[in-house]
């Protein structure tokens, strides 16, 4: 499936970008495995994942097209 | 206090379609509890005192420093070095003197989170440490208020409403079904070492208070489970929904009693070399020769220290590269001793067991109140 990835927070500052967009990607498990081994400091990172808008807490499939947001715990106030 | 005056103040509000007297009414008879008076904390207080609510609890045990006025908007240069609850209740005061202000100087922890919070129907979660916004929660949960989170980072802020029950049959979410854990120190940055946009502060702060007016009068739609993010260098604004998660409930204290022994701050920072001292062992080492106490807060952050001899290397600038250090015995210290632990451990990385390297626990905020 294609899916269209933003990356919140500190996260954009790591992967060194905003969007990106991923051809092939079956589910969340895969796009795990494919960030960790593109950008290996995500790997120590916090964050959740949200499939269209909604956070997924288990492995899901993807949608053709769909948007995948990468969310990292905010501290500051 | 004259109904005509009030009427005078709100009226603008009051003439708003589906606002009115009642809501009104119901800001004067609400609680609502601030945790934090900085970057959040100031627009929100500002807004909700200039609304009308009728209780507000301000809590922060911080002084005011210079670099806080790029966005801590209450406060001014003639209030540097003063306690921040002072001086906002003194500005707020003069915005609205209808408004019963309940200040507490102090930190909050697990022996007064519960008192303190029990007697307010609504708390801002204004804090910039994730210890305390863990604590926060969970004593929201376990008190049954709702709970109205907001949090900054450089240019993007987040804004949540937890623990507002909206189905029959399904729990309200909290932030533990956002983040069940803890992070480790170290890995997300605060805003001294991060940086943050001073506007962005009053923007989120703003839309925190605008949820809580929203949850007190009934109007518009609040962000009850959901959670949004803003970029204020795009203006995108994106907003999720967020589900119970199975790990929330596990990693939470079942109970008051649970509650009061748990050890938040500690549960940020892994200490595998027993690497972090109480304040009793400090005392002891910094009698001895051949100490080197090392200050890594970011320069001119408040307050200062000038009870002992010390070095003052910002933690950025050892993550940048490790000096030469005579000294036998190191200790880091830091405002309440979480980035002095990440110190302590770059520097156990560098020296191993060459040094005795240490770092203070609850850093100088709690030191100078032994």
């Amino acid at each position: 499936m294609k899916i269209n990835i933003i990356f919140f927070g500190q996260l954009s500052e790591i992967t060194g970008t905003k969007n990106i967009s991923l051809e092939d990607m079956a589910d969340t498990k895969a796009l795990n495995l494919l960030l960790h081994s593109t950008y290996p400091l995500l790997k120590d990172q916090p964050y959740r994942i949200a499939v269209n808008n909604q956070l997924v807490s288990e492995d899901v499939l993807f949608d053709e097209d769909c948007t995948v947001a990468l969310l990292p715990p905010f501290s500051g106030g | 206090m004259t109904d005509q005056n009030n009427d005078t103040r709100y009226r603008r509000q009051i003439i708003l379609p589906g606002f009115g007297d009642k809501a009104q009414q119901q800001l004067l008879n609400v609680r609502v509890l601030v945790i934090g008076a900085g970057g959040l904390g100031c627009p929100a207080l500002q807004y909700l005192v200039a609304a009308g609510v009728g209780t507000i609890g301000i809590v922060d045990d911080d002084i005011v420093s210079l670099s806080n006025l790029h966005r801590q908007v209450l406060y001014s240069v003639n209030d540097i070095g003063l306690s921040k609850v002072i001086v906002a209740e003194k500005v707020l005061k003069a915005l609205n003197p209808e408004t019963n202000i309940i200040s507490y100087n102090e930190r909050l922890t697990v022996d007064n989170a519960l008192l303190i919070i029990k007697s307010f129907d609504i708390v801002l979660d204004g804090t910039d440490n994730f210890a305390t916004r863990y604590l926060v929660n969970d004593a929201c949960v376990l008190l049954g208020k709702s709970l109205v989170y907001a949090a900054i980072s450089r240019y993007e802020g987040q804004v949540a409403v937890f623990n507002v029950k909206t189905k029959e049959n399904e729990r309200a979410v909290n932030y533990r079904d956002l983040f069940p854990t803890i992070p480790e120190e170290g890995i997300v940055q605060n805003c001294a070492e991060a940086g943050v946009l001073g506007v962005l502060a009053g923007i989120i702060g703003s839309m925190q208070a605008n949820e809580a007016i929203k949850l007190i009068s009934g109007i518009g739609k609040p962000l009850i489970g959901s959670i949004i993010n803003y970029n204020s260098l795009t203006n995108e604004l994106h907003e999720f929904c967020i589900t119970p998660h199975t790990d929330a409930e596990m990693m939470m204290p079942k109970n008051e009693a649970a509650f009061k022994q748990t050890d938040y701050f500690s549960a940020c920072v892994k200490d595998e070399n027993n690497l972090i001292i109480s304040k009793d062992i400090f005392e002891k080492f910094r009698l001895l020769n051949d100490v080197l106490i090392i200050d890594v807060r970011e320069k001119n952050e408040l307050p200062p220290i000038t009870e002992f001899n010390h070095l003052q290397i910002p933690l950025s600038e050892l993550q940048r590269s490790i000096p030469d250090i005579p000294a036998d015995i190191i200790i880091c210290i830091c405002q309440t001793g979480k980035r002095s632990g990440v110190a302590a451990q770059l520097l156990f990385d560098t020296f191993g067991n060459t040094k005795k390297i240490h770092s203070l626990t609850g850093g100088i905020l709690a030191w100078k109140e032994r």
